[in-house]
């Protein structure tokens, strides 16, 4: 219980000022009432806020998560169907309205407990709590790798199999026979005596009246039909004729268009503006100063771009202009500095002392790893539709949060929340930048001084240029090897920590562990970017081991392994990688193959990755996967979702630089931040374990291995180890002393 | 005034000739299909046919497209709905994931297979290395342009036998 804290709550980002609730009375069902009105129509049945029986049979599951392309409306409805025995070629799935009673309470606790999972007898008092902690918050989230292992095991699958209870139970009422005689199959119940059966639908309303079981049975994974199948998704039909609806894609009568720049440097503000300057041009209709940004109305987007480039317009920088990038850097290194000296360093882990285990070890080895800011730039730049009518506020977007926009908005607005609706839309990508809402908090402010609807679209440069960036950081490392070679001390120092907490830890049998680090603020805006805190630290942690293995005159797979004795999950799914990857095979002289093993998000992904250097030229025509999260649900879901994963932290590990230039971000478009393209895009092979331990999450684990497997692999190629991403920046042609660093 | 010629239908729209096409097909004749994604041509989202032809539509005016043939993602399947074979290696191969860049990786990969049935690793890096997919479907787009070029083909062979 010890992470059940308020703190555990806000360090995730999550709390958005809101009040945390804890001990509060639990309670079942005392929403269902109010949700009815809004899910249910007259002759539909609804058993809980995530199922639905329609009069022909058709089950509808509702899922309160947003679909981005990692294909959860169809596994979470997946889950909920195998529970139920439903037919699945009836199954719907819809999500969520933003309505705060659908508090997404399953996120929240999966975050606070730090990826726990409760025992059966506790769910119950734990979704109590929680749902009202969250309601509270006004949580409605898609992210941190969740929606499956919390909102499907917990959610999707007790929902189902109660519902399936209590459908027994109504058939068994009124057949007059014991519950044990019925069967389920395909959305029906079957009496094999007396040859009777009924659907689901025909038997909805008496179940409705039976109270739910508050701790129904699931089914083991043997008896799974539909769970660790792969049906074709939902989403796809409409993503391949051009009628999946975006947000981008909202239109509604009488809509204008409004273009928007907000002034550079961040903390800065508009301190002169002529909107006279463009009043004569063809469309326009408004222009509006937002005090951090300007926003030009016209009647086509075209038009409000094109009057929003000639609009004389001045900002001030907030006192942030004489920012560089190397400044921020030096700033980080001057902390750790001086932060070690006085010894006030916050702490991870202290296991041993590390400082005796140093002082006695063979061999010392230091590194220092750099990483430089990171946007997210989803293909769909920041959008949202918003109208302002009748005392209410309507918006159409794409977020991971709708009832955490609709809360911001509300807020901005001084409006009452249940004025407030968030029409979610499919998201153009996410990967933590639509759990932000600035651009919807814009939208609606623009919206407000006019009477009709205003689609607010951001420009690329925009969208680079105001994200909310994945940190850049320094990560210094001391290790110790024993006359064998063998690790003894693991000193880490680095800076800036956000979540998850034990995204720095290492699974590796090394007695005497320091990690620690120093808090080192800068004006660039923080955000949650694909495995947040993971996607830097397994870069740092796996590099490191990578070079201890080195030191150590060993193979670093063998090395790793050798570590991992005590860790069965861990060495399992490293042997795979290693295994399917053919490891320990030789090499052409340009050829060079790397390891990598990380846990993020209750998930274990192991990467090989191969290279081939010629002349300095990199290429990489293959990675190989090892992922055990527990059971997968949907093995093709889950393949892509590692394809993905790992084309993120690719194309971040070979090209991804924000850089800070006079307080602004200097990058501007793909141009001068590039993007992974096929022509340098690695064939993914996946291999998944189902090991059987609590579920973890597919969305985000793939990244964080990618990075070191690869400058590792460059290593292996090379002899050149790169501690500084990207790695575009390094002159890979100097192969002549590979023999002389390995040996 | 200007006149624009979109899967087959006539368009007489009032919009400034200089607007670029992208912005004509979304927001004057309303297919939406077509996607926005850098505005100078750098990521391919907003792929369209001119003449049959793969162009980013974001960098060309409207006015450069009267008189020609433009096609949209909505116009690539046969009459009565049914899908182009590479809609439906698509959704065979599950290609898509958040599916904003997938219209203009449909349209380049269309254009493609129209010049060459039979495109190796090499063709398809050249052909498709414009279109950014930031959720990484690249494998499976490569998958399900080989897929589709077999459909092609087979339905070809079948025309050929029958004639």
């Amino acid at each position: 219980m010890g992470k059940w804290s308020r703190r555990a709550f806000i360090s995730t980002g999550i709390a958005a000022g809101g009040v945390v609730v804890f001990g509060v009375a639990i309670r079942r069902g005392d929403r269902e009432a109010k949700v009815r009105e809004i899910v249910a129509a007259d002759d539909e049945s609804l058993f809980d806020i995530w199922l639905k029986i329609a009069p022909d049979n058709t089950i509808t599951a509702i899922v309160p998560h947003a679909e981005m392309g990692q294909g959860v409306h169809t596994t979470l409805a997946m889950m909920l169907a195998d529970e139920l025995d439903a037919d699945w070629s009836r199954v719907n799935v819809l999500e969520a309205p933003s309505d705060k009673e659908y508090a997404n309470y399953a996120l929240a606790r999966g975050f606070a407990a730090g990826g726990v999972d409760f025992p059966a007898w506790l769910i119950d008092t734990v979704d109590g709590i929680f749902f009202r902690a969250t309601q509270a918050m006004g949580l409605q989230i898609t992210g941190g790798s969740t929606s499956v292992r919390t909102t499907g095991q917990i959610a999707m699958r007790v929902t189902g199999a109660a519902a399936r209870t209590a459908l027994l139970h109504a058939a068994a009422d009124e057949w007059q026979v014991p519950v044990s005689e019925l069967t389920t199959q395909d959305s029906t119940v079957l009496h094999a005596a007396s040859e009777r059966s009924a659907t689901y639908a025909s038997l909805a309303e008496a179940a409705a009246r039976i109270s739910l079981p508050s701790k129904p049975i699931l089914k083991s994974s043997d008896e799974f039909n539909i769970m660790g199948t792969s049906p074709q998704r939902n989403d796809i039909p409409a993503k391949v004729d051009g009628s999946a609806m975006f947000g981008i894609d909202a239109t509604l009568p009488g809509m204008k268009y409004a273009a928007i720049q907000a002034a550079p440097v961040f903390g800065g503000t508009v301190s002169k503006l002529d909107p006279a300057s463009i009043q004569d041009m063809p469309g326009v209709r408004k222009v509006i100063n937002l005090d951090d940004s300007v926003a030009v109305i016209a009647d086509g987007y075209w038009q409000a771009k094109t009057a929003l480039e000639r609009l004389q317009v001045e900002y001030s920088d907030g006192g942030n202009s004489h920012w560089e990038q190397g400044d921020i850097f030096n700033q980080f290194a001057t902390d750790l500095d001086r932060s070690a000296e006085a010894g006030d360093e916050e702490t991870d882990v202290a296991s041993g002392d590390t400082r005796a285990a140093l002082r006695g070890a063979a061999q010392v080895l230091d590194a220092e790893y750099r990483v430089p800011y990171l946007a997210h730039s989803p293909m769909e730049p920041m959008n949202c539709t918003a109208w302002l009518h009748d005392g209410a506020c309507e918006l159409w977007t794409g977020t991971q949060n709708p009832l955490g926009f609709a809360k911001d908005v509300s807020e901005a607005l001084d409006m009452d929340l249940d004025d407030v609706t968030v029409h979610n839309q499919y998201l153009g990508g996410g990967f933590g930048r639509r759990a932000f809402s600035d651009y919807t908090v814009q939208a609606a402010r623009i919206a407000s001084s006019v009477p009709y609807p205003v689609k607010l679209i951001w420009s690329r440069e925009e969208d680079t240029q105001h994200d909310h960036y994945r940190q850049a950081g320094i990560s210094r490392f001391r290790g110790g090897l024993d006359a064998n070679g063998k690790p003894v001390a693991w000193h880490n120092h680095y800076v800036n920590k956000h979540d998850p907490e034990e995204a720095p830890h290492i699974p590796y049998a090394i007695g005497n562990q320091r990690i620690v680090y120093t808090e080192s603020k800068t004006h660039v805006p923080w955000g949650f970017w694909r495995s947040v805190d993971h996607s830097l630290h397994a870069f740092f942690t796996e590099s490191f081991i990578d070079e201890l293995a080195i030191a150590a005159g060993r193979d670093p797979y063998e090395f790793r392994r050798e570590l991992l004795q005590d860790e069965p999950r861990y060495l399992a799914v490293l042997d795979l990688a290693a295994e399917k990857a053919g490891w320990g095979e030789p090499l052409a002289e340009h050829q060079g193959r790397g390891i990598s093993i990380h846990r993020s998000f209750g998930t274990i992904v192991a990467e090989v990755v191969d290279v081939d250097v010629v002349d300095g030229e990199l290429s990489v025509p293959r990675v190989v996967c090892a992922v055990d999260a527990g059971y997968t649900i949907h093995p093709d879901g889950m393949a892509a979702q590692m394809e993905s994963g790992i084309a993120y932290g690719m194309t971040a590990a070979l090209y991804g630089e924000i850089s800070i230039r006079r307080g602004a971000v200097a990058q501007s478009n793909f141009h001068d931040y590039p993007m992974l393209r096929m022509d340098k895009a690695p064939a993914v092979e996946t291999h998944v374990i189902n090991s059987g331990e609590p579920l973890g999450g597919a969305g985000e684990p793939g990244t964080p291995p990618i990075a070191p497997a690869l400058t590792n692999a460059i290593f292996n190629a090379t002899g050149i180890r790169i501690r500084e991403l990207p790695v575009r920046q390094h002159d890979l042609k100097r192969t002549d002393f590979r023999d002389t660093d390995v040996a | 005034m200007i006149t624009l010629n979109i899967n087959g239908e006539t368009h007489l729209l009032d919009v400034d000739p200089a607007t670029p096409l992208l912005w004509v097909i979304r927001d004057y004749v309303g297919l939406t299909g077509t996607k926005f994604g850098c505005g100078i041509a750098q990521c391919g989202a907003c792929t369209v046919h001119l003449n049959g032809a793969p162009v980013r539509s974001c960098v060309i005016p409207a006015q450069v497209a009267v008189d020609q043939e433009i096609k949209t993602i909505e116009g690539i399947g046969k009459n009565g709905g049914e899908l182009h074979p590479v809609q439906q290696a698509w959704i065979d191969e599950q290609v898509p994931q958040c599916g904003y860049c997938q219209s203009g990786q449909i349209m380049s990969a269309t254009a493609l297979l129209e010049n060459n049935p039979s495109p190796t690793d090499a063709d398809i890096d050249q052909a498709m290395a414009g279109i950014v997919c930031r959720c990484g479907t690249y494998p499976r787009i490569r998958k399900g342009i080989k897929r589709a070029a077999l459909t092609i083909n087979a339905l070809h062979e079948e025309a050929g036998t029958d004639g």
